[in-house]
């Protein structure tokens, strides 16, 4: 097979210790406890200065305080019923686009397969944009029934089913895979792009704002679905962690294994396209995050491929970290999907340059 | 994969490498059959649309300027510049396409897909947005300076690094470049309205609603970008035999490359600047045209320049006759018609041979 991420074999140690508890052991690898343990205590202290900042800033401890019953009704109001459903809908979405980027490179054994490149993403935009443009009209009354997170979960799906259905000839090959996605997301631009001219401004403003991947505005309303998503997905993820790690072995030596490859790789692909159209039904389809955070991660944690855990948890504090800099130190509600555009890009494109090791990447 | 390489190689070599036409007469005859189709084409780019006028009409109306009535009007004012107009971006883009094809070796080249259409539009909307430029007229140049930027850059990520340029790096280096760039699009045109109300419209990749003046404005840059890419093309069929062989025979690479790149960004630059962002003509006519005239590019660039201006017309027209009483724009007919050609493009095997 061909994709090979820049994936370091874990170094043989002599002093790495088991742990054994009845049938069951596992290899004791400090910095794969240490780093999410790090990433976690760093995602309470950036969302207490997510939750105090803004135009009517709080201090941390007040924060903490509010959100344990002290605090005046103005500060309860706003951290309780402004601050914190917002946070909430970017920690999801960030766990739900970290666990979705890892599931997708471990299973393409590439580093570039991510829904956003892939142009999953984009064909949940088709969905939510048909349903902002046609949605008051007759054709599109029945979309617009249906809601826009629906609709980009809907579409979302399909275009997942269209892109494995083209890149597949005698199973999958990540290259071709990633390809089949830039042709479709080229596809899924166009749409967009010809259904924004249908509409009229407001619709196509408000189009468009959702276009770029935003908070602004998210509350329970978003993160009720999203969070209710987590609990079935995210254990599934976990759990088929053990069967991605022996497919990263390749997909004969897999089966020599034990593993049904094709039912493993059917479900590993169904979760992680599901936590990808989850999150863009909430948030809209925020760039770069499902591609940037599992390598991180993976270089972080040292291990061979991307960890899910450590994945989700970076997912979460790189979507709060850039929606606090978009919040606070751009000028008036910019949408977040442009701040973690403008840091995941480079690095894509930093990807590209140094991360290949043989002429086919 | 090494060893996937290395049997992927001797079996595209073993290829026939020949297109359907051999011979200079054959070749140039097939020419003449392309200009024919190409005014055939025009003809039905002006005698059909939205409102069917006999073919009398609009022979009147071409001939006689003075004859009166609406149709002369529709035909005068806005077919003819729509025709002139899918003319040059016809050929821009299939030249462009095949240059960049054969610069980049890479099966998958396209203005549209490696940023150069990408860097232009980010070029334009800033334009629109900081000096409030509306006219294809004032934004050419700042499509130029984008389009060449956003070949530059997305050639040199491409094949940085070991191992060199692959389909598979430059089409990830123009994907990756083109989300970027979309995002602060949208970073501007969330905050600026008006310039969302220019943009969407340019963005879509259109041949309708632009005057004359539009085409003649543009047509400079097309025709010396045309002559750059023929001057280029004996040079280019010998980079073909890889860098070390061009040298080797005398030919000055980075003067070779220059040309190559100064066209590609002429031609993409002025009809992205002329027509929005038109993804697909520079990717499906050049393997059009290799299939009749096998790799040689000094037959490859002049019937890509054809077969891209009776495919761009003819998907004009298209888009006019399916959505009645509407129609849609052109360079969403060409996804719809492209996206399927690339995928089929991609589940070939053989990527890496050209």
């Amino acid at each position: 097979m061909t994709l090979a991420p820049p994936t370091r074999a874990p170094e043989r140690s002599p002093a790495r210790r088991a742990v054994r508890v009845g049938p069951f052991s596992a290899v004791y690898r400090p910095r794969q406890l240490a780093v999410p343990v790090a990433v976690l205590a760093a995602l309470v202290v950036v969302s207490a200065l997510n939750l105090g900042r803004g135009d009517y800033p709080i201090s941390v401890p007040e924060v903490l305080g509010t959100l344990v019953g002290a605090g005046d009704d103005t500060q309860r109001f706003i951290v309780l019923e402004l601050r914190a459903p917002r946070i909430a809908v970017g920690l999801l979405v960030g766990v739900a686009l970290g666990v979705s980027g890892a599931l997708f490179q471990t299973f393409a054994r590439n580093p570039l397969a991510s829904p956003d490149i892939l142009g999953v993403t984009g064909g949940a935009a088709v969905g939510a944009v048909g349903v902002i443009v046609l949605g008051g009209t007759g054709a599109g009354a029945l979309l617009g029934g249906v809601g826009i997170p629906a609709a980009a979960l809907l579409s979302g799906l399909l275009t997942a089913g269209l892109i494995f259905g083209l890149a597949w000839r005698k199973g999958i090959d990540g290259y071709r895979l990633v390809l089949v996605g830039i042709g479709l997301a080229a596809f899924a631009q166009a749409l967009i792009a010809y259904l924004l001219t249908r509409s009229d401004i407001n619709d196509a403003a408000a189009a468009n704002v959702w276009l770029t991947g935003s908070l602004n505005g998210r509350g329970w309303d978003q993160a009720a679905p999203l969070a209710l998503a987590l609990v079935v997905l995210l254990p599934a993820a976990l759990a088929l962690s053990r069967a991605l790690g022996v497919l990263q072995f390749g997909d004969d030596t897999a089966r020599a294994l034990g593993v049904r490859v094709g039912p493993a790789q059917g479900v590993v692909v169904l979760v992680a396209v599901a936590l990808a159209a989850f999150a863009v039904s909430a948030a809209g389809p925020i760039n770069f995050v499902a591609l940037v955070v599992p390598q991180v991660a993976l270089r972080l944690t040292g291990g061979s491929r991307p960890p899910v855990v450590a994945s989700a948890l970076l997912g979460a504090l790189l979507l709060i970290g850039s929606d606090l800099v978009a919040r606070t130190v751009l000028p008036d509600s910019f949408p977040v999907g442009v701040v973690t555009a403008v840091v995941g890009a480079p690095y894509l494109l930093w990807l590209l340059v140094r991360g290949r090791r043989r002429s086919t990447l | 994969m090494a060893q996937r390489t290395a049997t992927a190689v001797p079996s595209a070599a073993a290829e026939p490498r020949r297109g359907l036409l051999h011979g200079a007469f054959t070749r140039t005859l097939g020419l003449w059959l392309l200009l024919a189709l190409t005014v055939v084409a025009c003809v039905l780019s002006i005698t059909v649309g939205t409102r069917s006028i006999g073919l009398g009409t609009v022979w009147q109306a071409l001939t006689d300027a003075s004859t009166p009535g609406d149709e002369t009007l529709i035909i005068r004012e806005l077919r003819v510049p729509r025709t002139l107009l899918g003319v040059l971006a016809g050929v821009s883009l299939g030249v462009a396409g095949a240059l960049m094809q054969g610069h980049t070796r890479n099966p998958l080249g396209d203005p549209g897909l490696l940023g150069v259409t990408a860097g232009a539009s980010f070029a334009v909307v800033l334009s629109i947005w900081l000096l409030g430029l509306s006219t294809p007229g004032g934004y050419v140049w700042f499509a130029l300076v984008g389009a060449l930027l956003g070949s530059v850059t997305v050639y040199a990520i491409g094949s940085a690094g070991p191992g060199g340029s692959t389909p598979v790096t430059l089409a990830l280096a123009g994907a990756a470049l083109t989300a970027l760039l979309y995002a602060l699009i949208q970073a501007i045109t969330i905050r600026e309205t008006t310039a969302l109300d220019a943009y969407r419209f340019w963005v879509v990749g259109a041949l309708a609603g632009r005057d004359a003046e539009v085409a003649a404005q543009v047509a400079p840059f097309i025709v010396v970008g045309l002559v750059l890419a023929l001057v280029n093309a004996p040079a280019l069929n010998l980079l073909g035999l890889g860098e070390d062989v061009a040298r080797g025979l005398g030919t000055r690479i980075w003067l070779a490359r220059s040309v190559g790149l100064a066209s590609i960004t002429l031609l993409a630059g002025a009809a992205t600047a002329a027509c929005g962002p038109i993804v697909f003509v520079g990717l499906v006519v050049p393997h059009v045209a290799r299939a009749v005239t096998g790799p040689d590019h000094r037959w490859l660039i002049p019937y890509s320049a054809l077969l891209g201006a009776i495919f761009l017309l003819l998907a004009d027209v298209l888009g006019r006759v399916v959505a009645r009483p509407g129609e849609l724009q052109v360079g969403i007919v060409l996804a719809v018609v492209g996206a399927p050609f690339f995928i089929a493009l991609v589940r070939r095997r053989k990527l890496a041979a050209l």
